[in-house]
């Protein structure tokens, strides 16, 4: 059968040579041609019996597919890719648990505005609501998770939900949009009409701009702001806004506090960088939100994790909100000015016309805050010989940050000292689930970003926890020969978990320690170069043998086993009223 | 308050559902809603009344318009409107209390449909408040039988604000800058 695909594959090349592709053609080889033609090169996907017909297809399709190991793999693989390009990620599933697998995946990506476009095989139309084996409806258990889907029942149907999907996904505020496709559909022919087929959209409204006074408003608050504040969300990625928004902070001389999505968007290195906000971020960040009379949200949309109580939120700041989605303004924040539209156009518009700021005096107190943060970081902690995440964080950051280096997190602890640690200088060298916090996230995300960027250093870093909810995919990145290391912060705890536990559970570890099995002998297992690390000193050998070695590394970092994420505003609690990590100098005191 | 908000939608399956779902996830409650046809073949209008205060229903009209399938939604509670809503109401009726109900029926010009021996069933079509009223005066003979099919609603005048039904291609904007302001 190898032999006869080849032919195949040759012949459909010869004749698309020759101009005299046929436009007469199944709805799976349609399905294929369209998306090859809205310019997908790659798809990640797992095959079943109502999408063999487009399986079979593939063969006349010059775009690769990743056979993934679990259909959430997929999904997470395409918002992977699609983070760390902004194209559209492409996942393929069967009907039924094909589908359902994808949920999460999907969920993911929804609250994360990424665009990932989901294609799921359909029972024959005939069979729809007969529960017929494998059917499930999915584009109705999916319709709160996703931007928009469309069930297909006709071959003719399938170009134009596939073009329009594809700019659904992408325009505007993007998200996830799925396609599900009944298995007659792909199997019966009809004439391609691609032109035809364009989006054509009524109701669809993805580019708003504002109304002109408020741009007047805005700039009168920016004016009279005496101690203003730039919250930089993800929208400014999204946005491509990254310059603009850089350009618009060192003019009016704002500083920047970043959103963990957010991060990238500013370099960690740049003057006016304050560092991340919210449950786990910098002390003195928070308190400044607290401080400010001013505060500009660039792309971000108040998620509880960054606001804390909102009764208590940034009392005294008036508010100016950017954002692409009306639907996110005033919904968790009142605010004063809002800019609906595309962040970097709206910015084109402000900076000519912003005057510039000197808010030296604030930008000196705002360090004043920083107080004895210094002192309580871990990195300056007396070596105990004990190996601490924020230790291995560091040093990844130290041997990748001259590196085209994205770094891929799971969630949990890991991921907030990723946060913390890491100074990302580049847009698009984070990618991690934030607002559905989705655990077993990374690796898959990871095998995205690689294909996406073969020429990055992709790091995964991630729990003992999370890399077990996903580690199937070890596979997936063998079969398909990619370079992706992988950190796992070993602490024998669901950490975050028992975190919470700790602070106010009264220390009772329910279901939360770890029985893991030997991550060095499975690593081995998959063929994969697998390492042990205890050591401080041995975390930059093992980063730079993984660097040096040609194929995939995965490193088994045992650290503290119950070390805690600092500082952290309980839930519910005002932004200001953090937990911090204790002094060690007292500490240390009362040790003696 | 009670909100009226007049959505345009593609008449295409499953929209319905998209709607109330939106409303069910992000907890808005639903008064009522109808579901029609218009003059034009491909669009549908809903009529929601809502309750919420004018923050929520401009977070409700700002979710609904997100929608790839609407077309147009128009809070038309701030503005002069026709509101209707239409009841079936049986009601027990004696030999001798057939006349006062036939009497209220004439006064509220509501419709007499059926007669029975012991029942009396009138159509009623007017404003929530009126409809409401004549069920309450019908209450103490006996209200066998009540379906009413919620508010229809119409701004008055010849100017509603017109649904674009021309496709536009994707990524054009058609008719000049669409602005928000909060």
């Amino acid at each position: 059968m190898g032999s006869s695909k080849a032919t195949e594959k040759a012949d459909s090349k010869a004749g698309a040579n020759a101009g005299e592709k046929p436009t007469t053609m199944t709805g799976a080889r349609i399905l294929w041609e369209c998306l090859e033609r809205e310019g997908v090169k790659t798809v990640f996907g797992y095959p079943g019996g109502a999408i063999l017909p487009a399986y079979d297809a593939l063969r006349h399709s010059s775009i690769r597919h990743i056979l993934v190991r679990h259909e959430q793999g997929a999904t997470h693989m395409a918002d992977g890719y699609a983070r760390a390009t902004g194209e559209v990620g492409v996942a393929v599933a069967t009907s039924g648990p094909g589908a359902t697998n994808m949920v999460t995946g999907i969920a993911t990506a929804m609250m994360d505005s990424s665009p990932i476009v989901c294609i799921t095989g359909q029972v024959g139309s005939k069979l729809l609501g007969s529960d017929a084996f494998q059917e499930t409806d999915i584009t109705g258990v999916t319709l709160p998770i996703t931007k928009h889907n469309y069930l297909v029942t006709r071959a003719d149907e399938i170009a134009h939900a596939v073009r329009e999907a594809m700019y659904v996904a992408k325009s505007g505020r993007p998200g996830p949009v799925l396609i599900d496709i009944t298995k007659d559909a792909q199997q019966s022919t009809c004439e391609l009409d691609w032109e035809g087929a364009a989006p054509k959209m009524r109701g669809y409204r993805p580019d708003l701009s504002p109304a002109k006074e408020e741009y007047e408003k805005a700039l009168e608050l920016i004016r009279h702001a005496k101690r203003p504040l730039i919250l930089a969300g993800h929208g400014i990625l999204v946005s491509g806004a990254e310059h603009e928004v850089k350009a618009f902070a060192e003019r009016a001389c704002i500083p920047v506090a970043l959103t963990l999505l957010g991060l990238g968007t500013l370099p960690a290195s740049h003057f006016l960088n304050l560092g991340m906000m919210g449950m786990h971020g910098e002390a003195w960040v928070n308190k400044t939100i607290q401080e400010a009379d001013l505060l500009l949200a660039f792309g971000m949309r108040f998620d509880d994790r960054v606001t804390g109580n909102l009764k208590t939120y940034a009392p005294n700041a008036k508010k100016i909100h950017i954002d692409i989605d009306p639907a996110e303004i005033n919904k968790n924040v009142k605010v004063d000015v809002a800019l609906v539209g595309d962040l970097r156009k709206i910015l084109l518009e402000l900076l000519p016309r912003v005057e510039p700021g000197n808010h030296s005096d604030w930008i000196e107190y705002i360090r004043g805050l920083k107080g004895d943060t210094a002192v309580r970081d871990i990195q300056n902690l007396p070596d105990n010989g004990h190996l601490y995440a924020a230790h291995v964080i560091n040093d990844l950051w130290h041997e990748t940050r001259d590196r085209d280096a994205i770094i891929v997190t799971d969630v949990g602890q890991h991921q907030m000292w990723e946060a913390q640690y890491y100074k990302h200088e580049r847009s698009r060298s984070l990618i991690t689930s934030g607002g559905l916090g989705t655990m077993g996230f990374a690796l898959p995300a990871a095998i995205g970003a690689k294909v996406a960027r073969p020429d990055a250093d992709v790091w995964v870093v991630v729990g003992d926890g999370g890399f077990q909810m996903t580690m199937a995919e070890l596979a997936t990145i063998v079969q398909e020969n990619l370079k992706v290391n992988i950190a796992i912060i070993n602490n024998g705890y669901l950490g975050m978990v028992r975190q919470w536990q700790e602070f106010f559970y009264d220390r009772n570890y329910e279901a939360t320690p770890l029985l893991n099995p030997d991550f060095v002998k499975l690593g081995q297992a998959y063929g994969i170069r697998s390492v042990l690390v205890q050591k401080r000193g041995d975390v930059v050998p093992a980063v730079r043998a993984a660097h040096a070695h040609e194929g995939p590394v995965l490193i088994d970092f045992k650290v503290e086993q119950e070390d805690t994420v600092y500082p952290m505003v309980a839930a519910g609690a005002a932004l200001n009223e953090m937990i911090r990590r204790p002094n060690p100098l007292i500490e240390t005191a009362e040790d003696e | 308050m009670l909100h009226t908000i007049v959505v345009y939608v593609e008449n295409k399956p499953g929209v319905l559902s998209r709607v109330v779902s939106l409303f069910r996830r992000r907890a808005f409650n639903i008064d009522s809603l109808t579901v029609g046809r218009t003059e034009k073949p491909e669009v549908s209008r809903m009529t929601i009344v809502t309750d919420a205060d004018e923050d929520q229903a401009r977070r409700i009209v700002a979710n609904v318009y997100k929608l790839v399938n609407v077309l147009l939604v128009d809070d038309v509670t701030h503005h002069p409107a026709l509101l209707r809503d239409l009841a079936l109401v049986k009601v027990a009726a004696s030999r001798e209390t057939r006349s006062q109900v036939l009497e209220l029926a004439t006064v509220f010009k509501a419709r007499v449909l059926d007669i029975a021996s012991d029942s009396i069933t009138v159509e009623m079509t007017g404003g929530e408040e009126k409809v409401d009223r004549l069920l309450e005066l019908l209450h103490p003979f006996g209200l066998l039988e009540v379906v009413r099919t919620g508010i229809v609603a119409m701004r008055r005048g010849a100017k509603s604000p017109s649904v674009t039904t021309k496709a536009k291609a994707a990524g054009t904007v058609d008719d000049g800058t669409v602005s928000y302001s909060v």
